[in-house]
């Protein structure tokens, strides 16, 4: 029997499950997908809030502010992408200044740091793309970016490298309540737990159902997205929002912490948890409001679109709490800025679980990873000594990214690798770029293909395999 | 290992590999080819299909048979290649020397200096991504050439019921290759009026095997999550918008798209090199030098060909200028633009220095829809250089025309390449 058993491995339940490595605990994530950050952590607005949007006093709020402060040095410990790049809501109206004050307002009340209001053209004059109609604007300057994917792998290893286990492809059908704990039924089988954290994303409500009988509702919303070529990389360099105003609110336009340019999310409530379709009215959606805020562009440098589905509950704030069921803990409800908080989250959930076990701390735990080398950004002498030492740092596979053969058997070969096309993708970039895996793919599945042992026509692009447990 | 060339040749594909030869032909040994993949070859070598060499060799050989001629006299000649070798960039350093930064397992990451390159790296296809195809994105959808290299190279069975969007060249072979692969090809779609692929496939590759061109259509919808479970297909107005209600569903586990060939520049705009926005390839002049003086480019990365023999023919003029260029220097003397008109979407070259040329000049180009009865003229100003009737030009076919020197003597001002209907 587990400690705890953790019910989803996106960005929140890793970090979870990292923070509950810290201590003296035996615990288990248990994910549906093959890989981790399969879900709402692989499609969104990779944006490090700075919090002044949510609603003072709520725990959206603190929480946000709490996940902003540990980024960074999160990112430099566990070696992921992040980058401060600062943010502008841009005001596109001169009667809905007011509202921008309040925004500034509310910042303050969060205990947001370093926020301004600035004039149109002093916001032009900081970003030269920005459009005449913007009237004013407020500057976060401790907004940031940074790649959900990485950021969720490295709270997923450091995790594995501090005793975490990982029970992938299996999905959770029922929980049964026991004397001293809790009966999980997966589709790969039974594990025990005396405590869960149910970080199921689009499916919190469904994992909550299976063991209280308070209502929850998990509202999917949908929000599409396109991305831009590197071509159009340099076209903003901040995150630019858009002040909600009665005619919606709005999307924004980012560059991201690689190097793209970001555009979306629309916002739209469904009831299909996986509907993750892009449809021509949202992209239509997206370009007529990207325009808004920044001219000229691009779109004939769409690289790709996809859409992401946020966790909406129904009270307005994240629900993270014991349930009605001792030592059911719910993290529901984790829309936007969910990344942001993740590891805020993490650190609440482990305070929480206090009431029912005692948290000891380790003394031999790892707080650092390694990442999968980006030979990209090394320099000549670093990449030279790399190919010296392996020779596939020699061969580039991902012509667009200049991804190496190195790197992709890292990314396969390590603890918690991948296991499919898009596993290697979220790892290395292989497949990111413009030509979309046309060139890599074949080499991707075959060297995936040698190291699963099966053919390269079995190679998946995504989605839950079978046999495939992780235990150290 | 040796890092100083007169000619390094960026791509072993036919363009490379022709440039080198005719390269080495004009005395010039000091030179290498660096090629990405493990093969001579490039694209050739996954076109199992035949119909190349009519115009080199006089007879039909499949793609791998052509890329190997080339590749048995590159090797008979003793040129110098590297594979595994991809190019990182290309710059131009204060003597005009260029620096060809390169790495492989090998050499490990080193910069290479050449009096002259010659870009030669070919092509990509546009990806799903670029199309703005709402829906999905399972596994199943591939554009055709990672389909075409999975059947053909790798024995990966890709699908059994296919869609083809986009009516390419590669679109129409795999059509034909995955019907003889026992697949049910069910539907080619094709958002123009007009398809983009040669005559001679649309005839050999769809209608032989009874699989429907849907001209004016396009997917507008992909449906399942994880695996591809099928498409909407829609038919377009003449602004290409889908017109409501005529969506009809086509259940198929693969997609592939044919939708477009996009010349693979990276490395040129890296250098500085100027692009024509039409072609995405290069602006050269008549003996296919760039923007950047001794950086020369040909095949398919300069303009998309619909015939490999062209690229040969055209590349092997871009290794002989290079070595003019690497014994001479840059030539002296005026140049003329040259300019697409009625009609024409764009020409190869964009310039010409009449000093370069020695006994006639090439002029590409393609049209920009289907002409029935029309006249090619070339003209400048009042002066006529060329008029030629055709019975009917289509945009999926590269014409080329070539000029005798003695034709352009008095030119002095632009040349036009244009259209003019014919008197019936």
């Amino acid at each position: 029997m587990y400690d705890v058993v953790v019910i989803g491995a996106g960005a929140v339940g890793c970090a979870c499950a990292r923070e509950l490595s810290k201590y003296r605990l035996s615990v288990c994530v248990v994910e549906k997908e093959s890989d981790v950050c399969e879900g709402t952590s692989k499609a969104n607005s990779a944006i490090v809030h700075a919090g002044f949007d949510a609603k003072p006093g709520t725990l959206k709020a603190r929480l946000n502010v709490r996940g902003s402060e540990m980024m960074q040095e999160l990112s430099e410990k566990l070696d992921f992408a992040y980058k401060r790049n600062e943010a502008m809501v841009l005001c596109f109206d001169k009667a809905d200044i007011p509202a921008l004050d309040e925004l500034l307002e509310k910042g303050h009340k969060n205990g947001v740091k370093e926020l301004e209001i600035v004039s149109g053209d002093k916001a032009r004059e900081l970003e030269g793309a920005l459009t005449d109609q913007v009237e004013a604007a407020l500057v976060a300057h401790t907004s940031a970016i940074v790649c959900p994917f990485e950021m969720t792998i490295a709270f997923a290893e450091n995790a594995y490298a501090n005793g975490v286990e990982f029970m992938l492809s299996a999905e959770v059908k029922s929980i049964d309540k026991t004397e001293n704990g809790f009966k999980i039924k997966t589709s790969r089988g039974e594990v025990a737990a005396k405590l869960i954290i149910n970080c199921a994303g689009v499916y919190a409500d469904k994992i909550h159902g299976m063991v209280s009988k308070t209502p929850m509702k998990i509202i999917p919303r949908k929000g599409e997205y396109m991305l831009l070529d590197k071509a159009a990389g340099g076209l903003v360099s901040r995150t630019i929002f858009q002040l909600p105003t009665k005619m919606g609110k709005g999307i924004l336009v980012s560059p991201t912490v690689h190097g793209n340019l970001l555009a979306g999310p629309t916002a739209e409530n469904i009831d299909d948890k996986e509907n993750t379709a892009t449809t021509s009215a949202g992209l239509n959606d997206v370009r007529n409001k990207g325009a808004l805020s920044v001219k000229n562009i691009p779109w004939n440098k769409v690289i790709t679109s996809f859409t992401g589905l946020r966790a909406v509950g129904e009270s307005g704030d994240f629900m993270i709490e014991e349930s009605d069921i001792a030592g059911f803990f719910d993290c529901a409800g984790i829309e936007s800025p969910g990344l942001t908080s993740a590891p805020a989250i993490g650190e609440y959930v482990c305070e929480l679980v206090k009431s029912r076990l005692e948290l000891t701390p380790k003394d031999n735990f790892i707080d650092t990873r390694k990442g999968v080398i980006h030979f990209a950004s090394l320099t000549r002498e670093q990449q030279n000594e790399l190919i010296n030492k392996e020779p596939a740092y020699g061969r580039i596979v991902c012509r667009c990214e200049t991804v190496t053969e190195g790197e992709i058997l890292d990314a396969i070969n390590r603890p918690l690798g991948a296991k499919t096309l898009d596993g290697v993708k979220r790892r290395t970039r292989a497949g990111m770029g413009r030509c979309q895996a046309g060139f890599c793919s074949p080499a991707t599945m075959a060297l995936l293909a040698d190291k699963l042992g099966c053919g390269i026509g079995d190679i998946k692009k995504t989605g839950s395999l079978e046999s495939e447990v992780y235990a150290k | 290992m040796k890092t100083s060339y007169e000619l390094i040749i960026i791509g072993g594909g036919p363009a490379g590999m022709a440039a080198a030869i005719a390269a080495k032909e004009a005395g010039c040994d000091d030179l290498v080819i660096l090629e990405r993949d493990n093969v001579l070859g490039g694209i050739l070598n996954q076109c199992i299909h035949n119909g190349f060499g009519l115009h080199t060799f006089n007879e039909e050989l499949t793609g791998p048979e052509y890329a190997e001629r080339y590749a048995d006299k590159v090797r008979a000649l003793d040129i110098p290649y590297e594979l595994g070798t991809m190019v990182l960039d290309v710059t131009k350093d204060d003597n005009n020397d260029k620096n060809v930064t390169v790495i492989s397992p090998e050499r490990g990451a080193v910069t290479l200096k050449a009096k002259a390159v010659i870009l030669a790296m070919g092509c990509r296809e546009r990806p799903r991504g670029a199309l703005n195809i709402p829906g999905f994105r399972p596994q199943g959808v591939y554009t055709a050439g990672t389909a075409q290299k999975l059947v053909n190279l790798e024995g990966v069975k890709v699908g059994k019921e296919v869609v083809i969007l986009g009516s390419g060249d590669i679109g129409l072979i795999m059509a034909r290759r995955m019907t003889l692969e026992g697949a049910k090809v069910k539907a080619v779609a094709e958002l123009m009026p007009y398809s983009s692929g040669l005559k001679r496939n649309i005839v050999q590759c769809l209608d032989d095997y009874g699989i429907p061109l849907l001209l004016s259509h396009t997917v507008v919808d992909i449906k399942g999550k994880e695996k591809l479970e099928g498409v909407y297909i829609a038919q377009v107005d003449e602004k290409n918008t889908p017109v409501a209600g005529t969506e009809e569903y086509y259940p198929c586990d693969t997609l592939l798209l044919s939708c477009g060939l996009l010349p693979e520049n990276e490395l040129s705009i890296g250098a500085g090199v100027s692009i024509d926005p039409r072609t995405n390839g290069a602006f050269v002049n008549e003996s296919l030098e760039t923007s950047i003086e001794g950086v020369f480019s040909c095949g398919n990365v300069l303009h998309v060909h619909d015939l490999v023999d062209f690229v040969s023919e055209e590349s092997a003029r871009a290794g002989a200028n290079a070595v003019r260029y690497i014994r001479n220097g840059e030539a002296s003397g005026e140049s003329i633009n040259v300019t697409p008109g009625n009609g024409v979407r764009y020409t190869v070259p964009c310039k010409i220095n009449k000093e370069s040329i020695t006994d006639s000049v090439h002029i590409r180009f393609r049209v920009t829809g289907v002409y029935k009865d029309t006249n090619i003229v070339i003209k400048s100003g009042d002066n006529e250089i060329l008029r030629r009737k055709s019975r009917i030009l289509v945009p999926s076919e590269m014409l080329d025309i070539i000029i005798k020197k003695e034709k352009l003597e008095n030119i002095t001002t632009d040349i036009n390449v244009c259209l003019e209907e014919a008197a019936k």
